[in-house]
């Protein structure tokens, strides 16, 4: 399952308080809304890090005895006079200023101590803008080198945290993609309410206007009804641009927000308290006073407020005047009609665009906002006109401008309600659950679905603002999240008996690890892609890189290609351990390998199971591994099936490399791995790999076994030493003998193979035990004599070979 | 006669008695049973007595046969016992010395927890089912009700081929692919290898591993996701291991859930482990959306289903206390032989 990134929503709970009531701790709050469904990721403490620091009143400034560039201070904190010595220039008697007293702790972690500084006492410290890291409550820096002065009138001894305001919780939580109505205050505290049984609130909105029209002044056209839905206008005249109070101030740094001015930081609050993006066009700036939502047109540019330069394209909204793009719409500003210091007049935006145009936009722009990931998910269309309306009064409250008479609001969306009618029943047996319909009904009330019980059917209205709900199983989640998830008892299906079983594949599999593992290899599991270059690195002419499967969008180019075999990832993982100087390293893996597939209608590659052994170490040699394959096979009856055929392969040693063929058909290739190859990869030589096609093991292995009779008569042995030349294959003697041996020739076996003085140069004795039998009788000499000596006549005349003596 | 028959009863068992090897017993049997042993010769005089005498005689004679050649098994038992002794006590070993190991290998860790998830759901009665790692953006999105323009599809999250092909970015298209392929009841798990477009860090890896489950048939409820996935934590992490869920959000599902087990490190008491809070994440999951469902040409009219998915990496680890993911990709064979 994919687990979507939530967005994250800091909650202040001052903030929070203003909507829903309630005294239980923050920490309580978040684990009783994780329950319901909003999830909370952490509780952080404003403040936390300033302890001891008071409002104190400077009585007196001394100059300091020793020190040119010091004042001794006396400053009354209340129930006492301290004296400070401190080094800021900007210390007057009679001002308030923050003093840190001794044991105060300041952000960063800096304890302050009474103590003598240049043989003056100073019973603690004056603090600075910088030491109390104000500007991480939304303060603003007068830029003042110095003292932090309070500009307001405070009783000497108050905690700094109280007369700054500096004090708050702020909960952090991750909001899941369905529902974007959380991403702000007003959304969080319907949560909260219903999860503390109890109800919210939303103030009363009442916008002081001027009895100009707004209508009369700016004109609002829609040419894409399909891309906005909702495009609200107010005017605002006269407009100062200064600081928010301290109050917006604080709650916008609580919520993560950077506070800039009074216009900025009120669409800020706005669209934290409700949800809702809003810009502001200099209304000087706006051609014609006409705002037109229309597609770019080809070509078209506009500088963004972050001054980039845009290049549109015809599938891009945008906002424009008559002569102009002035925005790109739900996305960012333009810099042409950007509200600067000079701006007289501004019209306020609040609309409702299409997500999935944002979506693309923004996308193909490379730029994300705050507004166009709210776009993207999806708002509420009537939020819409709250918002802008909010703003207004907002603006009168805070002094910011006046607000024209009423609003220009073009809708292209019918704002009706959306009703749907659902079995209560289903509800209940989906959850595995008897509610009465009363409650489901009451439960979905606390959670603004206003309702109808209608006998067996239930009547809902969804709010504008969950755009998530479409039928029975969201309104069964709704009623399951505020019932309690864990109230819901545990049960287990019903049904038939388990028919579940391992496949043969899967036995199978299980096997081959199993016999891997207690022939000594460890399981490996490596990545599934590898650089398109890697067939260099091990051996192969460019023109016999295989095909792959290729990622577009990969995290480098030495990742992009989907691997073709296992042997790059093998010696990947031996030539890591020699690096970290393990002597011996064995290891195996099973994994899929990817080729190009021309044949798949749908463009899927060909995905086969690969099996791969590596290994390097002291005791490793061709024949081991061998041994290791045989094993294998015969734990899959295909030993006696399987053939070792003299082979070459671009990664391994010319004169040690076979092919694993069982019936005719290519298994793989097990073989020392190339000098050249091993240097590439920081190996020494004779490390050994195989790689064998598993899917095709699988596919061919013999899992029926047959019962033979037991022999009631005794085998009889006889040795059998040739001398013939090095290069005769053991496997063509083998053959030779088998074949000439007939079926009373039961086993061969080789016991012996010597090269050396007793013997001339070039050749080599190999010493058989044939082992004969018949099921029928005890064997005489008088049958086994002739067979073994035409076994003998043949490896003469095949391979001029002799006996022994 | 009797007397003489006596002395080399006594003369014979005194000499058995000395004996120190089996070669002496044997001459002393020789010397006495022998074809020409004194016994022998003692029996072949009887002809020269009256015939009314020899059968007691007779007896006699027997009698002191088979007294000496009891003494003689006796004392060739005690002699070969004797040597037997000293032979294991010659052969005695220091049984402290090293064994000779036959090198044992070791299957990755990753499959070790795999097998035994797989086992716990076998026996609930869940088969296995597998996937292409190389998907359709179909199964992987569009069919899990993720339509095109979806957040969850950014190019950040998802490797692609091209526009309709991709590395799947979660086990979650098996679904489709079952309901495709087979009516209800359906009961499986989905193993299998994922890819997400994740920069590697102790956390995060490009590709791990998922386990999907699917159960769809008449009138299957939460409150069996519930049971069947706190089976599946108590078999997993010991009977004493509490589940929790809480809802989500996942498209594919509703309602959705997330599970959380209490933290067996620390007993729910709170742990760096599970970052204080009593809790770990296991896994996602949910009823199926009828939505999907459609999708798979079932009707979701009669039939529900759940489904969940867990991540494999994150419960390995939890299992052995590892702590970088990357760890299990590195392939260290010192990491490798710990399992």
């Amino acid at each position: 399952m994919v687990t979507e990134r939530g967005r994250i929503m800091l909650v202040p709970i001052k903030w929070l308080k203003e909507y829903v009531d309630f005294d239980i701790t923050a920490e309580k709050l978040s684990e009783a809304m994780t329950l319901t469904g909003s999830n909370a990721e952490g509780i952080s403490e404003l403040g936390k890090d300033i302890h001891n620091v008071l409002v104190g009143r400077i009585l007196d400034v001394a100059v300091h005895p020793n020190a040119d560039k010091l004042v001794v201070c006396k400053v009354d904190i209340g129930d006492k006079i301290l004296q400070v010595v401190t080094g800021a220039p900007n210390v007057k008697v009679g001002q308030l200023v923050p003093v840190a007293i001794d044991g105060a702790l300041l952000p960063g972690g800096t304890r302050i101590k009474s103590g003598k500084l240049r043989g003056e006492l100073s019973q603690g410290m004056l603090c600075s803008f910088q030491e109390l890291r104000l500007d991480e409550y939304g303060e603003i820096d007068n830029g003042v080198d110095g003292i932090y002065v309070v500009d307001q009138e405070y009783l000497p001894g108050t905690d700094i945290k109280d007369a700054l305001e500096l004090s708050d919780e702020v909960i952090e939580f991750e909001i899941t993609p369905n529902r974007p109505d959380c991403l702000s205050m007003l959304g969080i505290a319907r949560e909260a309410a219903v999860t503390m049984g109890t109800r919210y609130r939303f103030p009363e909105i009442l916008v002081k206007e001027i009895s100009e029209k707004a209508e009369d002044v700016v004109r609002v056209i829609i040419e894409e009804p399909e891309m906005c839905f909702r495009y609200c206008a107010r005017v605002v005249r006269d407009v100062k641009i200064e600081p928010s109070p301290r109050w917006m101030r604080r709650r916008l740094a609580a919520a993560g927000v950077r506070a800039i001015n009074n216009i900025v930081d009120i669409t800020n609050y706005c669209m934290l308290e409700l949800g809702q993006p809003m810009h502001a066009f200099d209304l000087d700036k706006v051609a014609d006073r006409t705002i037109i939502v229309r597609k770019a047109q080809k070509g078209e540019t506009l500088i963004t407020l972050d001054e980039q330069k845009r290049i549109l394209t015809e599938d891009m909204l945008v906002i424009a005047d008559p002569e102009k793009a002035i925005a790109m719409a739900g996305v960012m500003g333009g810099l042409n009609t950007e509200v600067t210091g000079e701006t007289r007049d501004i019209i306020l935006e609040s609309a409702m665009f299409e997500g999935g145009n944002v979506r693309l936009t923004s996308k193909a722009l490379g730029l994300r906002s705050e507004a166009s990931s709210r776009f993207e998910k999806g708002i509420d269309i009537v939020n819409v006109e709250r918002a802008i309306d909010r703003a207004a009064e907002l603006i009168v409250k805070l002094g910011a401008g006046t607000v024209l008479e009423g609003k220009v609001d073009v809708s292209t969306l019918p704002l009706e309600n959306r009703i749907i009618k659902v079995e209560w029943k289903r509800i209940n047996s989906l959850l595995g659950l008897e509610l009465e319909p009363c409650y489901i009904s009451s439960i979905l009330e606390s959670l603004s679905f206003k309702n109808e019980i209608k006998g067996d059917w239930l009547e809902v209205i969804v709010p504008s603002f969950r755009l998530d709900v479409e039928g029975v199983v969201d309104l069964a989640e709704e009623v399951a999240r505020i019932y309690g998830y864990d109230k819901i008892p545990m049960t287990l299906m019903e049904g038939s008996a388990s028919k579940a079983m391992r496949t043969r594949e899967q036995t199978l599999t299980d096997k081959a690890k199993n016999v891997l593992v207690a022939m000594g290899l460890f399981e490996s599991i490596t990545y599934s892609f590898v650089s398109p270059r890697v067939y260099e690195k091990i051996g192969f002419d460019i023109q016999d890189y295989p095909k792959s499967v290729i990622i577009s969008n990969p995290l480098g180019e030495d990742q992009s290609a989907m691997r073709t075999t296992m042997i790059p990832s093998l010696l990947e993982v031996l030539s890591k351990n020699r690096n970290r100087s393990a002597d011996e390293c064995k290891i195996f893996e099973i994994g899929n390998v990817f080729t190009v597939d021309p044949e798949n209608a749908n463009g899927l590659p060909l995905e086969k199971l690969s099996l791969g052994i590596g290994k390097y170490g002291n005791r490793v040699d061709f024949y081991k591994l061998k041994g290791q394959v045989e094993v294998l096979l015969d734990a899959f009856g295909l030993l006696k099936e399987a053939e070792f055929i003299v082979s070459a392969h671009p990664s391994l040693h010319p004169g040690r490399t076979a092919m694993v063929k069982v019936e005719d058909q290519k298994l793989g290739i097990i073989g020392e791995v190339h000098p050249d190859i091993c240097r590439n990869y920081g190996l020494d030589s004779g490390a050994l790999i195989a790689e064998l096609d598993f899917t095709l093991l699988l596919d061919i292995a013999k899992t029926e076994k047959y019962y033979t009779h037991l022999p009631k008569y005794p085998s009889v042995a006889r040795d059998l030493a040739i001398v013939a030349d090095k290069d005769i294959l053991a496997a063509d003697i083998e053959t030779v003998i088998h074949q000439v041996g007939g079926s009373l020739l039961n086993e061969v076996k080789l016991f012996d193979i010597y090269e050396g003085k007793q013997i001339p140069q070039g050749k080599r004795s190999l010493a058989y035990s044939l082992s004969y039998l018949s099921m029928d009788r005890t064997l005489q000499d008088k049958d086994i004599n002739p067979i073994h000596n035409k076994i003998i006549d043949a490896l003469q005349t095949r391979f001029n070979a002799q006996l022994r003596k | 006669m009797g007397d003489r028959l006596n002395l080399i009863q006594q003369e014979a068992l005194a000499s058995i008695e000395q004996a120190k090897d089996s070669n002496v017993l044997e001459e002393i049997r020789i010397k006495y049973l022998g074809k020409k042993g004194e016994l022998t010769q003692f029996l072949r005089g009887m002809g020269k007595l009256p015939p009314s005498e020899r059968p007691i005689m007779g007896q006699l004679v027997n009698k002191t046969r088979r007294s000496i050649e009891s003494a003689l098994t006796r004392k060739n038992e005690a002699i070969e016992r004797e040597s037997l002794i000293k032979r294991l006590k010659d052969e005695t070993i220091d049984v402290t010395l090293p064994g000779e190991k036959p090198q044992l290998g070791g299957l990755h860790p990753l499959t070790k927890v795999l097998n035994k998830i797989t086992d716990i759901f076998f026996g609930m009665g869940f088969n296995v089912a597998e996937g292409p790692e190389v998907e359709l953006d179909y199964y992987n999105f569009e069919a899990l009700n993720i339509p095109k323009n979806h957040p969850a599809r950014d190019t950040q999250d998802t490797f692609y081929i091209n526009e309709n092909v991709l590395l799947r970015t979660h086990t979650s298209p098996a679904q489709i692919r079952v309901m495709e392929q087979q009516q209800p009841p359906i009961k499986i798990i989905v193993p299998g290898r994922v890819y997400r477009s994740d920069a590697v860090d102790a956390t995060h890896s490009p590709i791990f591993y998922q386990i999907e489950g699917l159960v769809i048939d008449k009138n299957i409820t939460m409150g069996d996701l519930k049971g069947v996935l706190d089976i599946f934590i108590k078999r997993m992490f010991g009977e004493r291991t509490r589940t929790r869920f809480r809802p989500h959000h996942f498209p594919f599902t509703e309602p959705s859930a997330e599970m959380d087990a209490n933290c067996t490190a620390c007993e729910g008491r709170g742990c760096r482990i599970c970052s204080n809070t009593g809790w770990i994440e296991i896994l996602g999951a949910g009823m199926v959306h009828p939505k999907v469902l459609e999708y798979g040409n079932i009707d979701p009219n009669d039939y529900t289903g759940f489904a969940f998915g867990m991540g494999l990496d994150r419960i390995t680890n939890l299992v052995y206390g590892i702590d970088d993911i990357r760890l299990l990709y590195e392939n260290d064979i010192r990491f490798l032989r710990q399992f």
